[in-house]
């Protein structure tokens, strides 16, 4: 039943001494997302961190390195500073939108961790159409941008907000095609089952590396990453759609940001990298005692590898790539991301037909 | 464990309580979204209002077990329709309060369709009006026994009703060639970047080296 089940439990069963069983259930579910959120937070200030290191590296600077040890608390730090300060409100912006649309960016980032499972049974909702309802989640991550520059009501959030809705609803199509090849050779949505269908070889070693490839720049221009980030380009936009926005509001845009980039590596990780599975293929699997040590590692630090691995990757891009021009960025969405993944989808259909991959 | 079963029964009543505040809640926010979406003052105000009654809806179909149609409600309608809505509106400068001064003359009109609709409605809930005894023989539950609801769908859709479906995806293919077509202007003497001719650029196709003799400038 796994860990958290057995957690579960067990904290019901201690609580249902004095409660009702109803009020058990809540509590322990509750008490589950709490710990879940505070470990995704603490997560994501070693991220950001890491992150600024990468960068700093390859352009040979040492990178935060005053607060803690090697900076190892500058992401605290950063917390705290933003939380201290004085927000802003401008006078001309519509109040309710303006502080809305960085609520609704900050709650749709946790919303879709609901589903991903973490290792084997570790998922707080093992729903059938797990998949779906992360894209679906993501794709209305464009409101808080638009909300959140339409409010402002200053001209250049308003330009970046106009830029990121036809942005995210480009990139959207492709990835929704991606999702469909790697739901053909898995059989099924749910997020558990896709990573099951992975145990006798990982999809990104199969026909569907070319939307990986696909699904990882994608995913740049849909968390508007570099070299995507046209919405909030300093050199033409300011700030792009946050200009506007100080202290707490700023932060919950940015924290809503990098977990939405967290989510979408582990979303790569599992449709790809076959998720909580250890790397266990050809050559490895035939040193002996290796395969062993690896099974017995637990699922959620193999897929907390791959989601740091993919991250570097992204940081590494965001360091490397320059920015695109806003015509070439829906050139390459449009004219060749869209046909590639069109096409591998009627390949892909093929392909499972003809080799009858899974039954 | 077995310490579930002595709390099955009242289990399931709670289930059905939850469900029941749930669809209440949802319904109720749909409905009052839906009337602020042409109460509000504000346009983008409307489509905000337009989206969280999408939201409800979706919140429904979930509670009916319709979980694929849910999902696809959300990406398709409030990722990509409402979007575009809500650009289309925010770049609109049109003062919705001049617009709405006539409207005072469509009243009745208004008043009357919107009470037979609501008549009907009634009628259908209020005598369990069946529109043909055909229509609910063939109707099937949102997840039958032992399949989820998106192999239900799919199982239906490319089999019995593969042709519709097909046509109706026709329909959509004409419409976007339509408005391509429609849109679709060549004007003459537009610079346009063509990649491929910028990739294939060669020092040979592109560069005259000429020897100038010093003094002479470029008259040579």
């Amino acid at each position: 039943m796994g860990l958290i089940g057995f957690y579960t439990w067990a904290f019901q069963n201690w609580l249902g001494i004095a409660l009702p069983w109803g009020w058990a259930w809540t509590l322990s579910q509750v008490t589950l997302i709490v710990v879940f959120a505070v470990c995704l937070l603490l997560l994501l200030a070693y991220i950001l961190l890491f992150d600024r290191k990468v960068w700093a590296a390859v352009q040979m600077r040492r990178g935060p390195n005053v607060v803690g040890a090697f900076g190892l608390l500058q992401s605290f730090a950063d917390f705290f500073k933003f939380m201290f300060k004085e927000p802003i409100i401008p006078s001309g912006a519509n109040k309710g939108i303006f502080l809305l649309a960085p609520l609704l960016s900050f709650t749709l980032a946790f919303a879709a961790g609901a589903v991903v499972p973490l290792a084997n049974g570790w998922v707080f909702a093992d729903i059938n159409v797990g998949v779906l309802y992360i894209f679906a989640i993501s794709s209305l991550g464009v409101y808080g941008v638009i909300m959140g520059g339409w409010a402002s009501n200053s001209k250049y959030p308003f330009l970046a907000a106009l830029r990121s809705a036809a942005q995210m609803v480009s990139y959207e199509v492709s990835i929704g095609f991606v999702i469909i090849t790697v739901l053909l050779f898995a059989g099924s949505l749910n997020l558990s089952a896709i990573v099951r269908a992975q145990e006798h070889g990982w999809f990104v070693f199969s026909i569907l590396f070319p939307m990986f490839v696909i699904f990882f720049v994608s995913s740049l221009a849909e968390t508007q990453r570099p070299p995507f980030d046209l919405l909030e380009a300093e050199s033409e936009l300011v700030a792009g759609f946050m200009v506007e926005y100080s202290s707490t509001p700023y932060l919950l845009f940015m924290i809503g940001e990098y977990v939405n980039i967290v989510l979408l590596c582990a979303l790569m990780s599992i449709m790809f990298l076959g998720g909580w599975l250890p790397p266990l293929f050809w050559p490895l699997n035939y040193i002996p005692g290796l395969s062993w040590f690896m099974n017995a590692v637990p699922g959620v630090l193999w897929l907390l590898g791959k989601v740091i691995f993919l991250f570097f990757m992204i940081a590494m891009v965001k360091a490397m790539v320059p920015r695109y021009r806003y015509d070439q960025l829906m050139r390459l969405g449009w004219k060749v991301f869209l046909p590639t993944s069109l096409f591998w989808v009627v390949l892909t259909a093929g392909w499972v037909l003809v080799f009858h991959h899974h039954a | 464990m077995q310490s579930l079963s002595k709390h099955e029964g009242a289990e399931e009543e709670r289930k059905r309580m939850l469900t029941a505040i749930a669809f209440y809640v949802f319904s109720a926010i749909m409905i009052a979204s839906a009337f602020m979406v042409i109460a509000a003052r504000n346009p983008v105000h409307s489509v905000l209002f337009l989206i969280l009654a999408f939201f409800n809806a979706a919140g429904l179909f979930v509670l009916l077990g319709a979980e694929f149609l849910a999902m696809i409600l959300v990406v398709v309608y409030v990722g990509a329709v409402a979007v575009l809505f809500l650009f289309v509106v925010m770049m609109l400068d049109v003062d919705f309060a001049e617009l709405k001064k006539g409207a005072q003359q469509y009243l009745l009109a208004g008043l009357a369709v919107g009470g037979l609709l609501a008549l009907e409605l009634i009628f259908i809930v209020a005598y369990h009006w069946n529109i043909t005894p055909h229509a609910v023989a063939a109707a099937a539950a949102a997840t039958p026994a032992g399949v989820s609801n998106t192999v239900a769908l799919g199982r239906i859709l490319y089999t019995d009703y593969v042709y519709y479906f097909e046509v109706a995806g026709l329909v959509l293919l004409v419409a976007m060639i339509g408005a391509i077509v429609l849109t679709l202007r060549a004007r003459p003497g537009v610079r346009r970047q063509s990649v491929w001719r910028q990739v294939s650029r060669t020092p040979e196709n592109s560069m005259d080296l000429v020897d100038v003799e010093p003094g002479r400038g470029d008259k040579a």
